[in-house]
């Protein structure tokens, strides 16, 4: 009996574990990442997700022509530096964070509406000190404005 | 989630399609200040496309209801408050379908008003999200405190912006905590519904093609087809929910007029303004939409909102 409940408590844990990830992740967003797209305004789109150094996502967004958008990505403390691309339907390069200092911000207008794809790859870092390899929370923000704005 | 290689075709071949697609032209030109920057663009990557065959996550995001809002405001659209669903409507959205459905609307308007400055309205619109999402069991994305500070920033439309955008992604990231993401999808789409409803109804019902190829309202309903792309990406991800897939079929109908629709896109050459740091994308785009396809588009999407609010 003590062996079922044992398993039970196990697997419950094991069940809530991501759970609490996801809200680990949207306090995150909610308390950090949304400031950093100041002073433009988040969608409200909330995409997030827990990564492990090496892992990547996508995101596929229809962005529209002369509207402003700020991408943040936005990652927990203590994670490795993330590379992000963006591409266009036929994935040619648009921009590459690695070629601009691995900046985490990228304001821009587009002339034409299109489908762009967000990549993302956490790069892998130093495992921490029980040679676990290093996950967090990692958040793609876009921001958009009523009018054109200057970057701070 | 695993990708293998042929994930990458159906995007590959819809683009393909798209270049070959021809049409009447509303081109932009490509065009540099002395303070642009041209960025070179690569090629595919191919670490890019090896890392791709192994994406963990995938999302499809849908323009929110905030960011469709932003557009009838940016396309220089007037406010019509007659076009938005009457509040007196929320005590008959009783199922999770209709709650989702006419929370993404009701989403909808408020941010269309709040944008109009439209105060009050904005406030009561509010409320009735704030009763749908009770509804469907989000107790915290709309509470007393945020119509107590909606209310406090009545002239201060960058907070309520603000609230609004907070409020729809505490209802999305509660459906994602929840695994109910399929419900964050109806909520999307219902919003995204109103948004085409009160674009079709601020502009000519019979539109003459050079109405529609001068007037940027109808670029905004036409390039909708971009979203519903997405849509049916999110369709094929929860294919497994009734809720979703009743919705589908009215949506069905609405992805076949649009695939009347031609978009084609020149390939994109980033310019940065090293003064703003803003990078605009230039290329040029081909969008084909004749009036005829734009009533179909208009009726169809009158029948699928009147099934929403109903």
């Amino acid at each position: 009996m003590s062996k079922l409940s044992s398993t039970l408590v196990i697997l419950t844990l094991l069940m809530t574990i991501p759970l609490f990830g996801n809200s680990q992740c949207k306090h995150f967003a909610k308390q950090v990442c949304k400031k950093e797209l100041a002073p433009y305004i988040h969608n409200g789109n909330f995409n997030a997700a827990i990564l492990t150094e090496g892992e990547t996502a996508e995101m596929y967004k229809s962005f529209y022509s002369n509207q402003n958008y700020r991408l943040y990505i936005c990652e927990s403390s203590a994670m490795p530096r993330i590379r992000f691309q963006v591409l266009d339907i036929n994935r040619n390069v648009i921009y590459d964070n690695k070629n601009n200092g691995y900046k985490m911000k990228w304001d821009f207008v587009p002339e034409s509406s299109q489908q762009l794809i967000i990549s993302l790859k956490v790069e892998d870092g130093e495992n921490d000190s029980d040679g676990e390899p290093l996950s967090g929370c990692v958040a793609i923000m876009i921001g958009i404005t009523e009018a054109a704005k200057e970057s701070p | 989630m695993h990708l293998n290689r042929f994930s990458l075709f159906p995007a590959l071949l819809a683009a393909f399609m798209i270049t070959l697609t021809p049409g009447c032209k509303n081109d932009r030109q490509v065009k540099e200040t002395p303070s642009d920057e041209v960025v070179t663009v690569d090629s595919i990557d191919q670490q890019l496309i090896d890392d791709v065959k192994t994406v963990k996550e995938m999302f499809y995001s849908m323009p929110s209801p905030l960011e469709v809002a932003m557009m009838l405001k940016q396309s220089g659209s007037v406010y019509n408050q007659e076009l938005l669903n009457p509040l007196n409507n929320t005590s008959q959205y009783v199922t999770t379908r209709s709650r989702a459905l006419n929370l993404g609307i009701y989403t909808t308007d408020l941010s269309y008003s709040s944008l109009y400055d439209q105060t009050q309205t904005t406030i009561d619109y509010i409320n009735a999200a704030k009763t749908m999402a009770e509804g469907l069991g989000i107790l915290h994305a709309i509470d007393k405190t945020t119509i107590q500070r909606l209310e406090a920033n009545v002239n201060n439309r960058d907070v309520i912006l603000d609230i609004i955008s907070e409020t729809i992604m505490s209802s999305n990231s509660f459906f994602k905590e929840n695994n109910r993401e399929a419900i964050s999808t109806i909520v999307l789409i219902g919003g995204w519904i109103e948004g085409l409803y009160i674009a079709t109804n601020l502009v000519k019902e019979n539109p003459t093609q050079e109405e529609i190829n001068s007037n940027e309202l109808y670029t905004r309903i036409a390039d909708q087809k971009l979203a519903m792309n997405t849509i049916m990406k999110l369709k094929e991800k929860y294919a497994s929910n009734k809720h979703l897939s009743s919705i589908m079929k009215e949506i069905e109908g609405l992805r076949q007029i649009y695939n009347e629709i031609s978009i084609e896109t020149s390939r994109v050459v980033p310019v940065k303004d090293s003064s703003t740091n803003v990078t605009t994308l230039k290329s040029e785009t081909t969008l084909t939409m004749t009036p005829e396809i734009y009533k179909q588009l208009k009726e169809k999407i009158d029948v699928i909102r009147t099934k929403f609010i109903s």
